[in-house]
């Protein structure tokens, strides 16, 4: 009897095992279904999510995003030195490695890749073959909006295997912008060979080469078995576009593709209760935010922010109208980017210590001063991933900010006009709300782009202070990623303290899929990632 | 007939010319800037005047229309600010899918639709005739989107005779050649190709079809019961014909010549693109080309997109009126 129970038990152990420590399964085509095509395939032009997804899988960049975070590991650079002065950065690239046209990798398709992209491409030197740089490209979007051609001064093929960028000023952030997909490396020779349809003939040195692309229909991408980090378990990748959000998780329910991506928050519970498929989450590289006008002397006392702070309801309103898609942020850089300030205790929701506060900062008097009865809250007329509805949030905080006295009312208006007024500031202007998607994980990229109004007039929130503008200029100019942390941290006690924005919610990125997918997991980027995902 | 013909073309020109001024200036002068919301949040003084400059938005309106225009008599649209790509290498890779699926709607909307009006007309107030014109009235006024999703959850998920959406089966490979699959699937002799094409076509084809099947319903029996009043069908009847010979013989060629207006109407609106099927079943067509343009603020391929669309459809209305005159030969003055 004990042998029985013994052997049962066994099996049983053995079994387990099996399913939790399966080796990877070679073979099968994995079906992702989405929202919208790619509009092209190109890294260097495209700057749009479901350009970047199919890219990821195509290209390598010099640098690498680890799994699940945005700190750094090895691409086609093997190694990177960075010179004391934080302005030289010396790669050194793997060697043996080819595109998918057969072409070697080199120095000089580094040059020619990021050369293309550069305004005065008199500070580019290639090391063996120069290449002609192509002719009528569009404007690289997204090198410009990184500004890259006022950090960039040369790129320097200084042999085979070793290029040399030097910038016109340290910038710590550099590094991470390698890793981003409008630094991955293409085949100098496809580009040429193909001109401007290169959009549709993408080659690069990745996991997956491209096959083919039916528009607004599928791309399909097959295994590059040379691949230099190992062959990918799968035998083809195909993209589907499937436009409509219940179409497409019926067609996942049906086993017809295996990923979907961006349901109706309704399906996730469908699809949590179906046997053979799973939810995976992430949360979002985001930030929706609501912020004053820093321009107008009403908002420049610290207590009246502040009393704003206490009278936000933010669980109340991720609950009601993020539908469980969002969590409520305490900082503006989300929870799964370095540097994140846990310590930070938000502003709790009470509203009579709101009350205190503007009765101490003389708020209703100032109000009466400046000639205006209420105050305006500009609410965005756009859905985005850290704001699904501009207007109910508007309503909520319209509601909250009741409770503290103060009559709000609600402007809303068409996009372009409204970014436009924003920016500029706009006198009728109280608080607005907006939001930030990041772009290479950086908090710079975060912190900086949205708060250092001392650097820049485009800055969204003009929050203007001394302290906060040297760290962000400091965090540039150090390279140490254990200083630059310490920089960071510092940065957001200063939002918290000064309140220089109220930081309501990051996304969360919910994914159903199929059970039979194996290792596939979501990146804070939302780039997707398929070389080591498997089918069970 | 051939001076009937070259009027009737001669009168498309000035036509179109108006539709390019409106097209032009309905996506020009709406307020917005597309520039700043192309940039979006990231948007700043400098790329703003460089995206605008390099857009050609910073001349001024007569300049562009002159360029757009100066382009389309070329034959060339430009390119797709969204893609970067030819607006006429896009067009002919959306357009076959949405005139596949509106011909095969149509036709269903044809055979079905007339037949009912016939058979209703002949037997008027009977429980036929109620039964198909309720049945009518309904296919006109059913959200497209809301039928669309009970078919698929019939006849895909509960029963599993046809595919959900998309125009192929992932794992069947066809060279696009017209980019209508079922002709490229025969030139190609790939059957099984042919067999997923029409099984895919099916569903998406049925659901666009539902209005026009109606329209033409409703047309069909309103125009043969006029007909059927007419002075020379009772001197037929009297003569002793057969109603068979009577209905289809003499009444109905007079009955088709509104029928036959509306047929067109209603195709060349099907070719304008069905955005509400095509994004249901995911299918990849004009219609869901030009809606993911909007939304991307593509002037340039929503510019060119419509004015294409435009012209099929004074066309196809051309078309209309030359049939017009092959029938009947009374209006060729």
């Amino acid at each position: 009897m004990f042998k029985k129970i013994l052997l049962i038990a066994m099996a049983v152990l053995m079994a387990m095992a099996g399913s939790a420590f399966a080796a990877p399964k070679k073979g099968g085509t994995i079906v992702m279904g989405r929202g919208a095509d790619s509009p092209g395939l190109d890294p260097a032009y495209e700057t749009d999510g479901n350009s970047f997804m199919v890219c990821d899988n195509i290209y390598d960049a010099l640098v690498g995003f680890k799994e699940e975070s945005t700190d750094l590991k090895p691409g086609l650079a093997e190694s990177w030195d960075i010179s004391p002065d934080g302005k030289t950065y010396t790669f050194h690239l793997r060697k043996g490695v080819k595109f998918h046209d057969g072409t070697d990798f080199n120095a000089d398709a580094v040059v020619f890749s990021h050369g293309r992209q550069l305004k005065d491409k008199s500070g580019c030197k290639f090391f063996k073959k120069t290449w002609a740089w192509p002719k009528g490209a569009p404007a690289p979007e997204y090198w410009l909006s990184m500004d890259m051609d006022n950090l960039i001064e040369s790129i320097t093929a200084t042999n085979e295997y070793t290029v040399v960028y030097k910038l016109k000023k340290p910038e710590a952030p550099f590094i991470a912008n390698m890793a981003m997909d409008f630094a991955d490396i293409a085949s100098p020779t496809a580009v040429l060979k193909y001109g401007p349809d290169y959009i549709t003939h993408p080659v690069g040195t990745g996991p997956f080469k491209f096959v083919k692309w039916m528009k607004n229909d599928r791309i399909i991408l097959e295994r590059n078995d040379a691949y230099w980090d190992g062959a990918p378990y799968l035998d083809r990748v195909i993209f589907r576009v499937i436009p409509d959000n219940s179409v497409r998780f019926l067609e996942l329910k049906q086993g017809n593709i295996h990923i979907c991506q961006y349901p109706n928050p309704e399906d996730l519970e469908l699809a949590e209760a179906d046997p053979n498929l799973t939810v995976i989450t992430q949360p979002g590289m985001n930030v929706g935010y609501l912020s004053f006008n820093h321009t107008k002397p009403l908002w420049q006392d610290k207590r009246v922010r502040r009393a704003i702070a206490y009278a936000v309801n933010k669980p109340a309103i991720v609950d009601n109208i993020y539908y469980g898609m969002g969590i409520p942020a305490k900082n503006t850089i989300p929870p799964n980017l370095w540097s994140y300030n846990d310590d930070i205790v938000d502003y709790e929701y009470n509203i009579e210590k709101g009350k205190a506060l503007l009765k101490e900062a003389g708020f209703f008097e100032k109000l009466k001063a400046a000639g205006q009865d209420k105050i305006t809250l500009w609410c965005m007329p756009v859905a985005r991933p850290y704001n699904p509805s501009g207007m109910k949030v508007g309503e909520a905080l319209q509601a909250d900010l009741k409770k503290l006295g103060i009559d709000v009312e609600l402007v809303t208006m068409e996009w372009g006009t409204y970014l436009k007024k924003q920016r500029k500031q706009d006198p009728s202007m109280d608080l607005f709300q907006l939001g930030w998607t990041g772009d290479n994980g950086d908090p710079d990229n975060f912190l900086a782009v949205l708060l250092d109004g001392l650097a820049d007039p485009n800055v969204r929130t003009q929050f203007k202070d001394e302290e906060y503008h040297k760290l962000m200029v400091q965090g540039r100019e150090v390279t140490d990623k254990a200083k630059r942390t310490e920089i960071y941290r510092r940065a957001q006690q200063i939002i918290h303290d000064e309140v220089a924005m109220i930081n309501m919610a990051h996304s969360i990125v919910a994914q159903p899929q199929s059970k039979r997918v194996q290792d596939f997991k979501l990146h804070p980027t939302t780039s997707i990632y398929f070389h080591r995902v498997w089918l069970k | 007939m051939l001076y009937y013909v070259f009027k009737k073309l001669a009168q498309v020109i000035p036509t179109l010319l108006g539709l390019s001024v409106l097209i032009f200036l309905m996506i020009h002068l709406v307020p917005g800037d597309p520039a700043e919301m192309m940039l979006g949040e990231r948007a700043n003084e400098q790329s703003l005047k460089e995206l605008r400059h390099q857009l050609g938005l910073d001349l001024p309106l007569y300049v562009q229309y002159g360029r757009f225009i100066g382009r389309l008599v070329q034959g060339d649209l430009g390119r797709a600010l969204r893609t970067n790509e030819k607006i006429t290498t896009e067009i002919k890779e959306h357009f076959p899918a949405t005139v596949e699926l509106s011909l095969v709607a149509i036709v269903f909307a044809i055979v079905f639709g007339m037949l009912a009006g016939i058979v209703s007309a002949t037997r008027q107030y009977s429980l036929f005739d109620y039964g198909s014109m309720v049945l009518s009235l309904i296919g006109v006024s059913m959200p497209i989107f809301w039928l669309g999703l009970v078919l698929m959850i019939i006849f895909s998920v509960k029963l599993g005779w046809l595919p959900l959406s998309g125009r192929l089966s992932y794992d069947i490979v066809l060279e696009p050649i017209t980019h209508l699959y079922l002709v490229d699937s025969i030139l190609q002799g790939n059957w099984a190709a042919f067999k997923d094409a029409l099984h895919h076509l099916i569903m998406p084809a049925f659901t666009l079809s539902t209005i026009p099947m109606a329209i033409i319903a409703r047309m069909t029996r309103s125009s043969m019961l006029e007909v059927l009043r007419q002075d020379y069908i009772r001197t037929a009847k009297a003569k002793g014909l057969s109603p068979r010979i009577v209905h289809y013989k003499h009444a109905l060629k007079n009955a088709l010549i509104p029928v036959v207006t509306i047929i067109g109407l209603q195709f060349s609106i099907l070719l304008g693109g069905a955005i509400l099927t095509e994004t249901i079943f995911a299918w990849p067509g004009i219609g869901s080309w030009l809606l993911h343009s909007v939304y991307a603020r593509d002037f340039n391929a929503v510019q060119g997109g419509t004015m294409i669309i435009a012209i099929v459809f004074v066309l196809i209305n051309l078309l209309v009126d030359i049939t017009y005159a092959w029938i009947n030969p009374r209006i060729k003055v």
